[in-house]
């Protein structure tokens, strides 16, 4: 399975290596810089890589590439979907995951790592029980363990590993018994130059944050679960009891984690709660164009509509660009041609605007196709889909919890072909 | 400071020598001053201190021999994790010295108590395998031990072992199988990959094929992989009812949860597990899943994109409601863009492709130039597969033509070169466009394409072609070579057809060929040269310089990247990058025999189970069905429940061909008859008269009808013996007598060989082993054909008298039906093709093709008669006269002619009824194209000797030697290909010949044996490209035995 694992930052230095069969040395990562340099684009290097010997199956993320080295056949999935949880340890214990930071914590991350894999085989990948068998450090932790003496590393098996309920420590106690529920939908759509719409999807999640002691049984049931035509469960929920009620039946990991990921079906029309006016073009004879974008709330059931970005790519044949908007602020980086206007909140009476010149180079000749925009919002106190939670049921355990559920609609992948 | 006795002072220097292992720095200097701490009580330093040993134990072999007594007594700490950690890092140390050490404390791990320190064991395995493979045995051992584990823990880990140590050992899986497919849900996710993986593999080996037929016609799916006899071997299978194994069900009900997985690799091997093995009709729910992950990260999705790439190309349908997933965003990266783009070219059809080309169009104008370009040759593709749009793609290509930017109109350009390749219409206006964009074009591949274009269609183009090439011969010395190449065939071409105008520029330009630095282009241009300007020496060849120059070239096909990527397992790490990896474990057939199912009895239910009959298998050997007679024969023989009627019908056939075969059956019959009882003898004699009366009196086809069904499966053979004959078929049943009659068959078995033909004796002794005696009647006789088998005997019968053969006359016609029109898409009305090899009534150039119609409503069809056709040119088809009405349950065979032009092209028609029209297509095998010649040895060798170089392909075919036996060679040939045999002289040379339906080229075709077990075969033909279409299909077929 997985020999070995390269960090490598975006400047191409290999940062932090560990090894969990023989010594794979670095130089294996050459191909990797070739195949780097031939994408140009980080976005673009291939995930999976063939070498000589090896394999090299990495994934990018805060900036990263994380590169595993295998030597035999494997699911590349599986590699890809480990690396994937790895970063999602990594960001769990130390908040972020970024270079300085592993750097600073060197020893916790290869104590984490040595009990995620052996022998190149996952062993521990619940977050729960990593963090029994190391402690995440805190400032209080250091301060506490140089003076006392004593680690961060547990000395017995978590009990997790062997129950159950792997996901879930014993022996939890909170005096605060809470558990949140945020129900958050994001609109994939692809709206085109006319306004019409040519696809949308919903796509929702429901991340909760739990903190209840003891082994809590939990019950949410939907007003509306015919909505959910796909979905998939954190290990903790029952499936047969959601094959045959449509109830999520849970025993819940302790803390934050996702419960379910949905998404709502197609028949479903969505409603889209935005729309782009937008008016951009160029002359072929002056090397100036015309810019303007309006933002306007469509179908919003009465909700604001916030954190609005509007983001694009403008073409390569741009110069730079002069606007003023109504509203908000803009930046245009000449280097990569990123127009960004970051709208704030959406006034149905005043609607924002971005209007002004674009300037194109020199002798460059006129793009052929205006440029996407992507959008970026957020609703609060709405799920788009019409989903609603009704009820939470607590059993297993004789407190009362408090208990809390959000709503929020937010864009996905949003695009508005001009 | 590791020298100190502070333990905060240890945990720092430790915790800076990991920082350096870390980076990459070498710490091993310090290995003596670590090793000393590998006691320590704090639990912390521990670690560190184990991490640096594994890390360089091998380096420092001797001196990490001292740490190994703190392991052993750790093993036997009462702490689990610490005993899980001292097995992990002692089996970590990769030290050779220590194997002994390591067998003895995985034994004792495997015994633990904690399912944890037994999951740590099966990892050990692993380790201690890679480290010295002598252990296997020992280890295989502990693996069978840790494989009836019932913990959910260990279970992941142990298959992982088992596929890393033995995965060929597939028998200590069986006992273990249902209680994984049970616990399957309850293992952590990445034991589920692992397991699904094992088990795809495993179902594959122990169940028989869910496929059946008919999906395969509606969701146009084939498997590539699986050859044209394995195919025939399906449409056996069908005949009988299918039922699936109640484990082989288990493993798909309890896999299906798991499609919902937050894990995407679990959702990717339950896809991949549904796709290898369930029935087509139930794979359909992975489809949804898999679209979801495409909500993933990018580097999930570019694999899962991957996967359903391969996967729309055989199954449209799967993907085709979630068409609009695939639509492509400007923020993609390119690698993502180009595998959506695949996509949706595998899913475009008729119903959806306006849409898809109004999407195109956008993507076509996108600032990713790369991924413009793979649009371009996305709607070129499409415009081959879907033959409506053909014009509008060309149009919309067309205007891509004055695109600004250059590599949108280099790939433009490309494309029409091939759309215009393959229907080449008058599209004059089009390569006029096309010469005048040679002014501004830079890029090589579409400069070339411009010139080849002009080149082959100069005649259309009279008055630019000549001023193209003197525009070239003026920049000649500046092009690409690629540019060059072409530049030379164009001058070659105008040369031969338009001389007057281009004598001087060709000649110019050969000139500048003949010095250029590149040597393919001065070997072009001597090649060139000596073949159109002629001069004394010029040879034979010249004269048929238009003919090599201008000769009509079959269109290139547009095909999928992903089209040969479907022989390797879904998911797997060699399918994503379409090459073996190292350890990629070949995904199997399907047996055509199941084995024992009782071997995944578990004990307890072992008396329950037995009562059961072992084999409801579904019998039908693989390697069967191209061996000879004998064979099949013995086989017959084998089986004491049904050799009377196999024995009967086939010497029925062969009384039909000869005298002298059904003597020799029926000695054989009495052969048997020493050991069966004389009754049963009389009986099947006075069968065998009967049969033979039967054969002679009604037309070939019933026979042959007859002798399949009983062919197709003993156990229905013997079911129709039921019905005649009551003794017998009681006897059948029981296996005791079986078991008898078996031993009783290998005695005469022996004997039969004696007389046999002395060839198959070592075939017929694998086939034995293979071959399971034990078959329950089935009580539905389908009467259906299986052609294959009809097809094996008849060529058999003519083998015999294969060295008479008259002018034209088939050696033998197979009698595979093809489905033309589908009962459930006629709306009842059935239609099956043949080719019967039969010179064409209706015209010389005509290849006649044998339709037999079928009405299986309840009603009259009234009215058949063929519609529209949509031909490629040059095609033609003679119709058969309408057919005034068709009884309910009523056949009709009509015949009619095809021209196909020597060319593999569908003829696609339209067969309709009073009500309906129905489009139904024909696809000629390569091997249909052709007609038997007559000639004798000297006369192939000629012909042979004039048709070298180009014309000549050839390949190396290794196989058995077993089936290099001239009668089983000549089989295999006359099978796949209309081809007459040469009386050869030599005994290892095979020489078939034939000609073009309708050029009447000659096809000559040679088999020649090597040393050892290869051969050569030989094409050589004018007809280059049917050649190599025929040496690519006769190859599988004879190199598989």
């Amino acid at each position: 399975m997985i020999h070995s694992l390269f960090l490598i930052n975006s400047s191409g230095d290999i940062f932090l290596e560990k090894h969990w069969k023989s010594v794979v040395s670095r130089s294996v990562c050459d191909y990797f810089f070739e195949a780097q340099e031939r994408a140009t684009e980080a976005e673009n290097v291939p995930p999976v890589i063939p070498t000589p010997h090896h394999y090299l199956l990495s994934v990018y993320r805060h900036k990263i590439f994380f590169v595993a080295v295998i030597q035999t056949e494997v699911p590349p999935l599986f590699v890809i979907e480990f690396l994937h949880r790895v970063v999602d340890t990594f960001q769990d214990y130390f908040g972020v995951c970024s270079e300085p930071v592993i750097k600073d914590n060197v020893v916790v991350v290869y104590e984490v790592l040595e009990e995620m894999l052996d022998n190149g085989f996952p062993l521990a990948t619940e977050s729960n029980i990593l963090k029994e068998l190391i402690k995440p450090p805190t400032i209080l932790r250091t301060v506490v363990n140089t003076i006392t003496g004593s680690t961060n590393v547990g000395d017995q098996l978590p009990t997790g590993q062997l129950s159950v309920v792997p996901w879930r420590r014993t022996g939890v106690k909170y005096t605060n018994n809470e558990a949140y529920f945020d129900v958050i939908e994001e609109i994939d759509a692809i709206i085109d130059k006319s306004g019409s719409t040519i696809t949308a999807e919903i796509q929702g999640v429901i991340d909760s944050c739990v903190k209840l002691t003891g082994m809590p049984d939990l019950t949410l049931s939907f007003m509306n679960p015919r909505l959910l035509d796909d979905v998939s469960f954190h290990p903790c929920v029952r499936f047969k009891r959601w094959e045959s009620e449509r109830i999520l039946s849970f025993i819940p990991p302790d803390g934050n984690f996702r419960l379910l990921s949905y998404h709502v079906s197609a028949q479903n029309l969505v409603a889209i709660p935005v729309y782009v006016k937008h008016n951009i073009s160029f002359r072929d004879s002056s090397s100036l164009g015309r810019f303007e974008i309006t933002v306007g709330p469509k179908q919003t059931m009465g909700k604001t509509i916030e954190g609005v970005i509007v983001t694009s790519q403008m073409p390569k044949g741009v110069l730079n660009m002069s606007l003023t908007p109504s509203q908000g602020t803009h930046t245009f980086d000449p280097v990569t041609k990123m127009l960004s206007w970051d709208v704030g909140k959406i006034n149905p009476q005043k609607l924002p605007s971005l209007k002004g010149t674009v300037s194109l180079q020199a002798g460059a000749s006129k793009p052929d196709e205006n440029p996407t925009i992507n959008l970026q919002f957020k609703i609060q106190q709405l799920a788009i889909s019409g989903l609603k939670v009704n009820r939470l049921d607590m059993y297993g355990e004789k407190y009362k919890p408090f208990k809390g559920i959000k709503y929020m609609t937010k864009a996905g992948k949003f695009q508005v072909r001009t | 400071m590791l020298e100190s006795n502070k333990d905060s002072a240890k945990l720092d220097a430790m915790k800076r020598i990991v920082g350096m292992i870390a980076k990459g720095k070498n710490a091993s200097e310090l290995f003596p001053a670590v090793v000393k701490n590998v006691a320590s009580k704090n639990i912390e330093i521990k670690k560190l201190v184990y991490v640096y040993l594994v890390r360089y134990a091998e380096e420092q072999q001797d001196l990490a021999l001292l740490s190994i007594s703190t392991f052993q007594r750790a093993l036997k700490d009462p702490n689990q994790l610490i005993r899980a950690s001292a097995l992990r890092v002692l089996s970590s140390i990769r030290v050779p010295i220590i194997v002994p050490i390591m067998m003895l404390a995985i034994k004792e791990a495997s015994a633990d108590l904690s399912p944890y320190v037994r999951k740590n064991a099966a990892h050990a395995i692993q380790k201690l395998y890679s480290l010295d493979p002598d252990q296997k045995e020992m280890l295989i051992e502990v693996i069978e031990k840790l494989l009836k584990d019932k913990s959910t823990l260990v279970a992941g880990s142990v298959v992982m072992a088992f596929e890393e140590v033995c995965p060929d050992r597939i028998d200590l899986i069986h006992k273990n199988y249902r209680k994984l497919c049970n616990l399957l849900v309850d293992v952590e996710e990445w034991g589920q990959v692992v397991i699904i993986h094992m088990l795809t593999r495993y179902a594959r080996t122990q169940f028989v094929s869910p496929w059946k037929e008919d999906d395969g016609l509606e969701d146009n799916e084939k498997n590539f992989y699986e050859s044209d006899d394995e195919q025939k071997e399906k449409t056996d299978q069908k005949k009988k009812p299918y039922t699936m194994d109640p484990d082989h069900r288990l493993l798909i009900r309890n896999t299906k949860p798991l499609l919902q997985s937050r894990n995407a690799a679990v959702v990717m091997a339950v896809a991949q597990l549904y796709w290898h093995i369930s029935p087509k009709s139930e794979a359909g729910i992975i489809s949804k899943s898999l679209v979801r992950l495409l909500r993933s990260n990018r580097e999930v999705q570019y694999i899962v994109l991957q996967n359903i790439a391969t996967m729309s190309i055989q199954r449209k349908g799967l993907f085709e409601p979630y068409l609009k997933s695939f639509y492509v965003r400007s923020t993609d990266p390119t690698m993502i863009k180009t595998l959506k783009l695949e996509i949706l070219t595998n899913l475009a059809n008729e119903a959806n492709i306006s849409t898809l080309l109004r999407e195109f169009q956008t993507y076509v104008k996108s600032q990713d130039k790369q991924f413009a370009a793979a649009t371009i040759q996305t709607i070129g593709r499409c415009a081959t597969n879907i033959s409506e749009v053909t014009d509008t793609c060309l149009n919309g290509l067309v205007c891509l033509l004055s695109n600004r930017d250059e590599i949108v109109v280099a790939e433009s350009v490309v494309v029409i070169k091939k759309l215009l390749q393959m229907q080449p219409v008058q599209h004059g206006e089009i390569i006029k466009h096309m010469a005048k964009l040679l002014d501004s074009i830079t890029v090589p591949v579409a400069r070339a394409s411009i010139l080849w274009l002009i080149g082959e269609n100069c005649e259309r183009v009279p008055v630019i072609a000549p001023d193209v090439l003197r525009k070239m011969a003026k920049s000649f010395t500046n092009e690409d070579d690629l540019v060059k190449l072409q530049i030379l065939n164009l001058a070659a071409k105008l040369y031969l057809t338009n001389s007057k105008q281009t004598k001087l520029l060709t000649q110019y330009i050969l000139n500048l060929g003949k010095y250029d630095q590149n040597y393919d282009i001065r070997d072009r241009t001597r090649f060139i040269r000596q073949l159109i300007v002629p001069n004394e020496k010029s040879g034979a060849l010249s004269k048929y310089a238009k003919k090599i120059f201008l000769a009509q070239k079959p269109a290139p096909l547009l095909e999928s990247p992903f089209k040969d990527r479907d022989h390797f397992q879904l998911g797997t790490l060699s399918h994503t990058l379409n090459t073996k990896a190292t350890g990629y474990l070949e995904l199997s057939n399907w047996p055509e025999v199941a084995p024992d199912p009782s071997v995944r009895d578990v004990e307890v239910v072992e008396l329950a189970k037995e009562l059961i009959p072992a084999g409801k298998a579904k019998k039908e050997n693989p390697a069967k069905k191209f061996y000879s007679e004998s064979e099949e024969e013995e086989e017959s023989s084998d089986s004491s429940s049904d050799s009377e009627s196999e024995s009967g019908s086939e010497s029925g056939e062969e009384g039909d061909s000869s005298e002298d075969s059904s003597e020799d059956s029926s000695s054989e019959q009495d052969s048997e008859s020493g050991s069966e009882s004389k009754g049963e003898n009389k009986r099947t004699a006075k069968r065998n008269s009967k049969i033979k009366e039967e054969s002679d009196s009604e037309d070939g086809e019933k026979e042959n009808e007859k002798s399949k069904t009983s062919n197709s499966s003993n156990a229905e053979s013997s079911s129709i013996e039921e019905s005649s004959s009551d003794s017998e078929s009681e006897s059948e049943s029981e296996s005791e007598i079986e078991s008898e009659s078996r031993k009783v068959t290998k005695e005469r078995e022996k004997k039969t060989k004696q007389d046999r033909n002395p060839l198959a004796k070592d075939i017929s002794l694998l086939d034995l082993d293979d071959f399971n005696p034990v078959s329950t009647p089935v009580a539905l006789p389908t009467p259906a054909l299986s052609p294959s088998l009809i097809a094996d005997l008849e060529g058999l019968n003519l083998s015999t008298s294969s060295s008479v053969i008259s002018v034209s006359t088939p050696v033998f016609v197979p009698m595979k039906t093809h489905v033309l029109l589908h009962r459930m898409s006629g709306k009842g009305l059935a239609a099956h093709y043949f080719f019967p090899r039969q010179p064409c009534i209706f015209g010389d150039k005509m290849v006649s093709v044998q339709i037999t119609l079928n009405n299986t409503t309840d009603q009259k069809i009234a009215n058949i008669h063929i519609g529209e056709k949509k031909l490629p040119i040059g095609m033609q088809i003679h119709v058969f006269n309408p057919i005034e009405s068709l009884e309910p349950e009523g056949s009709i065979t009509v015949s009619m002619g095809i021209d196909f032009c020597d060319s593999t092209q569908t003829a696609s028609f339209q067969l309709c009824t009073k009500d309906d029209c129905f489009n139904v297509n024909i696809q000629p095998p390569v091997g249909e194209l052709l007609l038997p010649v007559a000639m004798s040895e000297k006369d192939f060798k000629k012909e042979q000797g004039m048709l070298t170089g180009m014309n000549e392909t050839s390949t190396v075919i290794i196989t058995a030697p077993q089936n290099f036996t001239p009668s089983v060679i000549l089989q295999k040939v006359v099978n796949v290909a209309n081809v007459g045999v040469v009386p050869s002289g030599q005994d290892n040379i095979h020489r078939f010949a034939a000609k073009t339906v309708h050029s009447g080229s000659l096809m000559l075709l040679t088999v020649e044996l090597k040393e050892g077990s290869t051969a050569q075969l030989i094409i050589n033909t004018e007809k280059t490209v049917i050649g190599s279409v025929l040496l690519r299909e006769l190859k599988p077929v004879l190199s598989q035995g």
